[in-house]
């Protein structure tokens, strides 16, 4: 990314600060945007398929069918990658990457999360937290409704599942994510959606305000929105040269059909006709192919077998569409509430965009199932991708599809002959529109089988029906990026060249000309919400949240041992007895039908924690591995260790002892294990016989305090024998704390989450401590 | 609503002459269908306009929504939504030597009409009987 263009007038984010939501809202009206088109991944790769035809022009190259790897590999940490795009600069890398020193490979596709919770100032902060997580397309859905509204939403009222997408408010999340893409070191795409009867004046929004993804595809106003079909394509001609200018990526509609379909996998024939319409309809208003995606779903989930439906038409698609990008979607047709459900068929999804291609992977939050998706998802989504991904990275240089004389090869030819079949008889009938009234599309049936039960629409029927009108031979329109017959030439050359000169120029090129309005609803917007709020940013107080700042919901996972209808029932009740408000039930499953269902519950709490009154230990420090070997090769160190008392337990201090755990043995520390229930006295011998530096004993038993006694007793036995002052005493256990440790006379103590590297750490500096105090 | 047809799958019936089409020709010959059923709506799109489109105009111009709103309700009101609103706007800021936001702001409070319709009146008159939903007919 060119850096020198820093956004205007804004210090940059720290990451251990939170983003100043007040600060972006100020001075909006004089806020534009830096750029304006689709970046995609730096990666050197070519995400897209390499598709070639055979010889004897009978098939597609196969070889082909596997991502475009890079010529040569990414060297990221311990490892060579195939696939991937330029490391972050800032990001939150896996759970797991701790094991492999932070890396955190980024996959060569842009990824999409969906981020709209209704108050576009919380989704800002997740936009941020996403970015982190490795999502450089962040696409805002729009509030219900949107799309029959008759011209833009001005101000910043609550959406209901999206947002009201208003200038302010794309404004507020274009400046915000100018920010955060400097803090993460990659442009992130922003998107929305320009459908509806307010189409073209979307269109013009989003050029003006740096949008740089957009869906539109008239189809989808016609079929599920009941807008006017010639309505619809009349403007979506005229949106989409003005995506074309402002160098948008485009994203069709037409994975709607996969999610209405009574059956979804039989409606892939269907689906490539309507990727077909719209790529072909926007080529003709001027946009480029490159920058034409198709929305494209795996069309079923487990349990069917779903990979053998939906990899044919995977390959079909991207056979036929090859100069055209792939927006892959997963699915969520066959979604339940369940997130780990949702996690694992979105990871067959993604096993198709690694077999196949994809430009951009979207992702769907994993509790798309069961609510609007809460912050934590879109981590999770974003971090399925991500995953997968790195795991999956070149793994076409060591599969391949069986292309040819086989099942898939067969299917993928019979789905593009069905395509055509369905081309063929829309012509025979008359056209598109009349196609349409007919009912041809989301029918049930495998073309051409019908079911009867597709959507049709009218053409003198729908939304916005009677408000199409001729251009007459002198209509003339003196802007810039407007599609069809505009009458310039009497104007001059100048206006047939460059239609804006007209006035001096319009917003695209003069973007101090576009009016600004703020709010216009007194009560409904985000200077209110966020006056309610005002203590949860000002003060240390805190709230859980979900959604938005101060919901102050929780969620709780149980299992009970009854059936699932009183399972539910009885959750609800326990989730009051903890003292949550308005409890629901979000997921329930079977284990047994008769000895338990699993539940989980939301709920609200109403109080805020005070994180200035929290007595939070400061964190232990710890030295890298490498520094303690070296310490300890050039200055041996000898420990002794047991389970003291009546105590069998000795997990917990093998876990700290041994090379295969992690523990102090693989530093080179020489350990004396003397096993359990070894009497204190005899941990004391052993440590003078062996001239040890330390004692370390592990106290798991904490009835009648009996962890208490033992270490109080370590103490008084060391000064017995005189060698208290010589040697370091150290407790461990699930009930021993560093305080309770230290009232007891010993140097350390350590509780749960405890790693051999806490130990070792502390006990290289306690003995170069107690050198000093001699 | 009339009931849409129901028909069983005749796949194998009904791609007779597209089975010895190589795949390379079953592609190409998709597109070409592609286009030709899009070809008439693509002209259609060329030809007509709409009330989101010309605010879409105003708007680029530098009118608000607001404004633009207002403004594209008068221009249908005097029905001159086939000249386009962004010409109506410019032509009635030329006659009256005044700037194009002036002259826009004007009209959507119901000013200047007289001089717009006398401006663009011969075309008006002709038509006059063409106005509304045509491309619906």
């Amino acid at each position: 990314m060119d850096k020198s263009v820093k956004t205007q007038n804004l210090a940059s984010l720290k990451p251990n600060e939170k983003l100043d939501i007040e600060n972006i809202l100020k001075d909006l009206e004089n806020y534009h945007p830096r750029r304006r088109n689709w970046i995609w991944r730096s990666s050197g790769t070519d995400t897209r398929p390499r598709i070639s035809s055979s010889e004897d022009g009978t098939h597609n190259n196969i070889e082909g069918i596997v991502r475009a790897i890079h010529e040569s590999p990414q060297r990221i940490g311990k490892f060579d990658y195939l696939e991937t795009s330029q490391n972050l600069e800032n990001s939150v890398p896996l759970p797991a990457a701790h094991y492999f020193n932070d890396i955190d490979p980024q996959p060569g596709c842009s990824i999409t999360t969906e981020i709209a919770s209704g108050r576009f100032e919380d989704d800002i902060r997740r936009m941020r937290m996403a970015a982190w997580h490795g999502a450089d397309h962040l696409m805002v859905i729009r509030t219900a409704g949107q799309s029959h509204m008759e011209g833009l939403i001005e101000g910043t009222p609550q959406g209901i599942g999206g947002v009201p997408i208003t200038r302010k408010q794309i404004r507020a999340q274009r400046k915000a994510l100018d920010l955060i893409e400097d803090e993460v070191g990659r442009p992130i795409n922003y998107h929305s959606y320009i459908s509806g009867v307010a189409g073209p004046e979307m269109a013009v929004m989003f050029a003006e305000e740096g949008i740089n993804g957009a869906h539109q595809d008239p189809q989808y106003n016609v079929i599920y929105r009941n807008i006017n079909m010639v309505r619809s394509f009349v403007d979506a001609a005229v949106a989409k040269k003005m995506i074309a200018w402002a160098g948008i990526a485009q994203i069709d509609g037409a994975h709607n059909a996969n999610a209405t379909a009574r059956e979804a996998w039989k409606v892939m024939p269907e689906l490539m006709v309507q990727h077909g319409i719209n790529c072909i309809f926007s080529v003709k208003a001027g946009i480029k192919k490159e920058n034409i995606c198709l929305s494209t779903v795996p069309p079923t989930s487990p349990p069917a077998p779903c990979m053998r439906m939906d990899l044919p038409y995977a390959v079909a698609l991207r056979e036929l569409f090859k100069d055209y990008r792939m927006r892959a979607q997963q699915n969520t047709k066959y979604m339940s509430s369940s997130t780990r459900e949702a996690t694992v068929s979105h990871t067959l999804n993604l096993l198709i965009s690694e077999l196949t291609s994809a430009d951009i992977q979207s992702t769907i939050t994993p509790d798309e199932g069961r609510n609007v998706p809460w912050h934590i998802y879109n981590m999770e989504g974003t971090d399925t991708a991500k995953q997968a991904f790195a795991g999956m990275d070149g793994l076409g240089t060591m599969l391949e599809i069986k292309r040819h004389n086989s099942e898939l090869g067969n299917k993928v030819r019979e789905l593009k002959e069905r395509a055509i079949l369905f081309l063929e008889e829309m012509i025979k009938e008359g056209g598109y529109f009349k196609a349409v009234e007919e009912g041809f599309f989301v029918d049930s049936g495998e073309y051409p089988e019908r079911n009867g039960d597709g959507i049709s629409r009218k053409i003198d029927g729908g939304i916005g029906v009677g408000t199409v009108y001729e251009r007459d031979a002198d209509y003339m329109a003196p802007v810039t990026a407007h599609f069809g017959y505009n009458n310039l030439a009497p104007f001059g050359e100048e206006a047939a060249k460059n239609p804006s000169s007209l006035i001096g120029g319009g917003t695209f090129e003069n973007p101090e000309k576009i009016v600004f309005i703020d709010e216009l609803d007194e009560e409904d917007n985000v200077n209110v919400r966020m006056e309610r709020t005002e203590e949860l940013r000002q003060t240390s107080k805190i709230m859980p949240e979900m959604e938005w700042q101060g919901d102050g919901i929780v969620q709780t996972t149980m299992f009970l041992p009854t059936d699932k209808r009183t399972a539910s029932f009885a959750a609800i009740e326990i989730g009051k007895k903890m003292g949550l408000a308005d409890v629901e039930v979000i997921n329930v499953e079977v284990m047994h039908p008769a000895e338990g269902t699993r539940v989980e519950i939301k709920g609200r709490v109403d109080f805020t924690i005070d994180t200035a009154k929290l007595d939070i230990p400061p964190e232990p420090e710890v030295m890298t591995e490498d520094e303690i070997r070296s310490i300890i090769k050039s200055e041996p160190m000898t420990i002794v260790a047991g389970t003291v008392g009546s105590d069998e337990h000795s997990v917990g201090l093998r876990e700290i002892i041994d090379i295969k755990h992690g523990g102090i043995e693989g530093f080179g520390i020489d350990c004396q294990y003397l096993g359990t229930s070894v009497p204190l006295e005899k941990l004391i011998d052993a440590a003078i016989e062996t001239n040890a530096d330390a004692i370390l004993i592990s106290t798991i038993i904490s009835h009648d305090d009996i962890h208490y006694k033992n270490m109080k007793d370590l103490h008084n036995l060391s000064v017995e024998k005189g060698i208290r002052d010589k040697i370091i005493l150290v407790a461990g256990g699930t009930q021993v704390s560093p305080e309770i440790a230290a009232k007891q006379g010993l140097d350390a103590g350590f509780g749960r989450g405890t790693k051999g590297i806490n130990v070792a750490t502390f006990l290289v500096k306690r003995r170069e401590e107690m050198k000093g105090s001699k | 609503m009339e009931r849409a047809m129901e028909r069983p799958d005749d796949y194998l019936e009904r791609r007779e002459h597209l089975k010895e089409l190589t795949e390379e020709q079953l592609e190409a010959r998709f597109w070409e269908l592609t286009e030709k059923l899009m070809d008439p709506v693509v002209k259609l799109a060329e030809t007509h306009t709409s009330p989101s489109i010309e605010r879409s105009v105003l708007l680029r111009m530098g009118f608000s929504s607001l404004e633009s709103t207002a403004i594209v309700k008068q221009v249908m009101d005097h029905g001159l939504m086939g000249k386009g609103a962004g010409h109506i706007v410019y032509k009635a800021a030329k006659a009256k030597n005044i700037d194009i936001r002036e002259a826009g702001l004007q009209l959507s409070e119901g000013k200047l009409w007289d001089e717009v319709d006398s401006l663009f009146k011969v075309k008006t008159q002709s038509l006059a009987s063409q106005q509304g939903d045509r491309s619906n007919g």
